[in-house]
């Protein structure tokens, strides 16, 4: 190695110079990219972002860097995107826009606000945002302090089902977060000696491909990390990935049976008397009608409903009861099904009776650094009580009123807006979403919907299929390396410096500031980014000692102590005593808080309502079960569809996914373009042959829309084209509101001809109104198959 | 002596870090690659488990980042790999290396 070593020489360093570059240190928020605020160095050259690579000084990413930010630039300076507010001149959907002033642009919104105002009410606004992003405090005061309405919510996004069921679930059950802990609330990582930190034995990948999704702030490579220091694995996946191969076991389960799984694995350790009793007699409520409720649920039984071997579940908790130290990481596919709840009260269930509770190695309970809360519902407080009972979804109180990451319910906002009732939304405002590329679970549906509005502003990095759609103004939104802020979400607290400028672009802060001052200037003491961010770390954040430059400047990233079994130690509940914080004071296996709202207490599990076992005409008619929305690494949900960006020349074209005797038997081939359809809608995308599925299972792409095709409806970025959200329904969520069926649907599959596709997706729904649209009065979703018969 | 690349290929996930920060270290044009990876599987074995692994291949426009090396630095590849499944240094730092576990390999893109 070079004797030299240019990393250690500017440790500590905030910035400098090397040659024509200024390096930076800072770190990062979506967008673009994810959730999870690498440390990175930008390097700029004449304000310009040239090179990101990872810094080795973060504790969060240790010096390594996804694809994702490592092709930052070519995202920063796409020449795709707006650099200034943009003015509505043709109809909606012609793609004719008049660039503006921030100025004139903040006149026609405030106008447009107290217009709203004066003729329906403050909650007649609704503000949406993409998951996870930087905004996801801003956009939420802007909301409910500039505009006084309580409807905020992520965009269109079916039964809140993006980790919020599983953090409502978490935090009603136990109080707390818990999350996999693969050492990542110390800045001394994988330390052994000078933290209590051990390695797990076993980490159980359930539902979630880590190392491609990097998601809710996990960073994909600590498992690799843990797996290279000996850590054994368990995958639950349809589909094998690259940790299921390195896996002990694989659970090949049907989509949409997690929930099952999870039964029969609480059975096994109940009735082979392999769990902790320790941990359960000292820690747990409800055990024994817990033991009842999984009584039923046999190895035998949940095998023929996950399509499983029974050995392989028996063999699966044998292993997690029987390690000594064990952690799961979960994802997604627990939120997206109707029994979402439920099926995370059961893995909930799983670790408190295999004793992984806060201990090292296992899921430990988290907080974010320096108990700063501020998300979904900072500035809530401002609305006044009336107000805040006017939320849309009130009657789902885990959701709204429980303060469990709360927020309006989609769903209904989207039948408010359909309906007027309970009362009219007229004003919409969309902040980094991309709801009918992505979200939104019905695309046609809330494209149909959207269309009605009197006001829709979009705030976007790109012109998307739902600026271009709807948008009477488009505001362009600064990307992570434009932005001075701060990020916590669990650990550390970070900090962020903006290192250049595109165009006229503006930061959330900014945005949100500027209008707050017109409509609430009370709200709005802070003149600037700095000065908010100030705010938020002097007032918001107890325990930090610093402002904004202190955290940009000096700490850049910051770990808060952090000690295992806070349950012993009185660290949990308000009141120093030991125990969690519900109210039996104990993990709550029949959860009380759900007793009292009238919801089943306990874990358990039921067919997808379109499944081979609950809809036998419809699978007859549709012979594969449809899961949706695997992570790839090249992209962001919708973003990173550019064809400029590497993403693209890696994964140009969506594409789905079956086994290669179910393509023979329908006589279709590798790089096929196929229909995938159902009694809904169809869509295109291209065949890849997944030799490791089940021959009943499909798995198709989402986020789809093409930069380069025409802008203009009917195209809208071919947005419908191939887009898996013309499939599914929307509307059909859990009885607390919460999950909904992304990943259990049904489908059929034929190749694409020059016949049969004359008539594309886009045209159908842009032109023809088409696919499902009737509405089913007796339960308020859209009538089945009303409208479009293939 | 000559500096080696070794690659640890049971942990390399196949997640483009390396390719995609050699494209922006080198300032490669589309279609231009450093170093690619290489995937053989998923394929099942006979004994119920699958053979799945990946290989990033250091490509004749890979120079071991030479001038990254002057400066103090590691290869942007090594540097940044989220697995970190990829060890750089003299061909006799790691062949003592490459020994000490399996599924191992070295890379002389140059001598």
């Amino acid at each position: 190695m070079a004797e030299k070593d240019y990393f250690a020489e500017h440790r500590g360093q905030f910035q400098w110079e090397d040659g024509d570059y200024t390096v930076t240190r800072t770190t990062v928020w979506s967008g673009p990219g994810c959730h999870d605020g690498c440390g990175v160095l930008y390097y700029t050259k004449d304000g310009k972002l040239e090179k990101v690579e990872g810094d080795p000084d973060c504790a969060y990413n240790q010096g390594t860097l996804c694809m994702r930010c490592l092709e930052m630039p070519e995202v920063v300076n796409n020449p795709r995107r707006p650099s200034k507010p943009l003015k509505r001149a043709g109809e909606r959907g012609e793609d004719k826009w008049d660039e503006i002033t921030w100025d004139e642009a903040y006149d026609i919104i405030e106008a447009k606000v107290r217009e709203i105002w004066r003729d329906y009410a403050p909650e007649s606004i609704a503000c949406m945002i993409g998951t996870g992003r930087a905004n996801c405090w801003q956009i939420p005061y802007m909301c409910y302090s500039a505009f006084g309405s309580p409807n905020f919510c992520l965009g269109f996004l079916s039964g809140e089902s993006c980790f919020q069921p599983r953090s409502a679930a978490m935090a009603s059950m136990s109080g707390d977060f818990f999350i996999a802990d693969c050492s990542q609330q110390f800045e001394s990582r994988y330390d052994e000696e000078n933290t209590e930190w051990r390695c797990p034995e076993l980490i159980i990948n359930w539902g979630c491909n880590a190392v491609e999704s990097n998601s809710d702030n996990f960073y994909g490579g600590w498992i690799v990390d843990c797996m290279q220091r000996g850590s054994k694995m368990i995958t639950v996946d349809p589909s094998l990935t690259w940790l299921a191969s390195r896996s002990e076991i694989w659970l090949r389960l049907r989509p949409g049976t997690d929930g099952a799984l999870a039964m029969a694995m609480l059975n096994v350790m109940i009735k082979e008397d392999i769990y902790d009793h320790d941990f359960v007699e000292k820690w747990c409520y409800g055990f024994d009608e817990l033991a009842e409720r999984v009584k039923e649920w046999t190895p035998a039984r949940a095998a023929e409903i996950c399509w499983v071997d029974e050995a392989d579940i028996v063999a699966a908790a044998r292993m997690y009861a029987g390690a000594k130290n064990a952690a799961m990481q979960w994802g997604l596919p627990i939120d997206q099904a109707v029994m979402g709840i439920p099926t995370a009260q059961a893995l909930n269930a799983l670790w408190a009776l295999t004793g992984n509770i806060d201990n090292p190695g296992g899921n430990i309970v988290i907080r974010n650094a320096f108990d700063q809360n501020v998300s979904y519902n900072y500035g809530y407080n401002n609305l006044p009580a009336e107000v805040q009972a006017k939320r849309i979804g009130a009657e789902y109180p885990l959701m709204s009123k429980a303060g469990f990451s709360s927020t309006a319910h989609s769903d209904s906002i989207l039948q408010a807006i359909e309906t007027g009732k309970p009362y009219p939304i007229r004003m919409l405002w969309l902040t980094s979403t991309n709801p009918i590329a992505n979200m939104a679970s019905d695309a046609p549906r809330v494209y149909r919907a959207l269309k009605t509005l009197d006001f829709v502003v979009v705030n976007d990095l790109f012109l998307t299929p739902t600026a271009v759609a709807f948008a009477d103004l488009f505001l362009p939104a600064a990307m992570s390396p434009e932005r001075d802020m701060q990020r916590v979400w669990w650990v550390p607290l970070r900090g962020m410096k903006k290192v250049c400028q595109y165009g006229e672009c503006k930061s959330d802060d900014t945005i949100v500031t500027e209008i707050g001052k017109r409509l609430h200037p009370e709200n709005f003491p802070w003149n600037n980014d700095q000065e908010w961010t100030d705010n938020i770390l002097r007032t918001e954040t107890p325990g930090y000692d610093g402002g904004y430059h202190e955290l940009v400047e000096r700490d850049i990233w910051v770990y808060p102590g952090f000690q295992y079994y806070k349950h012993e130690k009185g660290l949990l509940r308000a009141d120093g005593q030991p125990g969690f914080s519900t109210p039996s004071g104990r993990i709550e296996l029949w959860n009380t808080v759900f007793s009292l709202w009238g919801y089943d207490p306990l874990p358990d599990w039921a067919e997808p309502s379109n499944s081979p076992y609950s809809s036998p005409e419809l699978y007859e008619k549709y012979p594969f079960v449809l899961t949706t929305g695997a992570r790839h690494i090249e992209f962001f949900h919708s973003e990173h569809r550019q064809p400029e960006l590497t993403s693209r020349e890696l994964y140009p074209d969506p594409c789905f996914e079956m086994s290669p005797k179910s393509a023979a038997d329908l006589d279709i081939k590798e790089g096929d373009w196929c229909w995938l359809e159902n009694h809904r809608g169809r869509c295109r995308q291209k065949l890849r042959i997944n030799p490791t599925l089940d021959d009943r299972v499909v798995r198709a792409d989402h986020g789809w829309w093409f930069p380069e095709k025409d802008a203009a409806e009917p195209s809208l970025y071919g947005v419908f084209d191939s887009n898996i959200n013309n499939l599914l329904p929307q509307c059909e969520n859990g009885v607390t509101g919460y999950g909904a069926p992304y990943k259990n649907q049904l489908c059929k599959v034929y190749k694409c001809t020059e016949e049969n596709s004359k008539e594309m997706p886009s045209i159908c729904v842009s032109t023809k109104d088409g696919y499902s649209k009737a509405m089913d009065e007796s339960n308020g979703d859209v009538k089945v198959g009303a409208i479009y018969n293939g | 002596m000559a500096n080696a690349l070794l690659i640890d290929y049971e942990y390399c996930t196949g997640c483009h870090a390396c390719e995609v920060s050699c494209k922006k270290e080198k300032n490669l044009a589309r279609g231009q690659w450093g170093i690619k990876i290489l995937t053989d599987g998923p394929r099942e074995l006979p004994d119920d488990k699958w053979e799945f692994n990946n290989i990033p291949m250091p490509t004749s426009l890979c120079d071991l980042c030479a001038e990254r090396l002057e400066s103090g630095k590691d290869p942007s590849c090594v540097h940044n790999c989220p697995a970190n499944c990829m060890q750089f240094g003299t061909v006799e730092e790691m062949s003592k290396e490459v020994a000490k576990k399996g599924n191992r390999v070295i890379f002389v893109p140059v001598v």
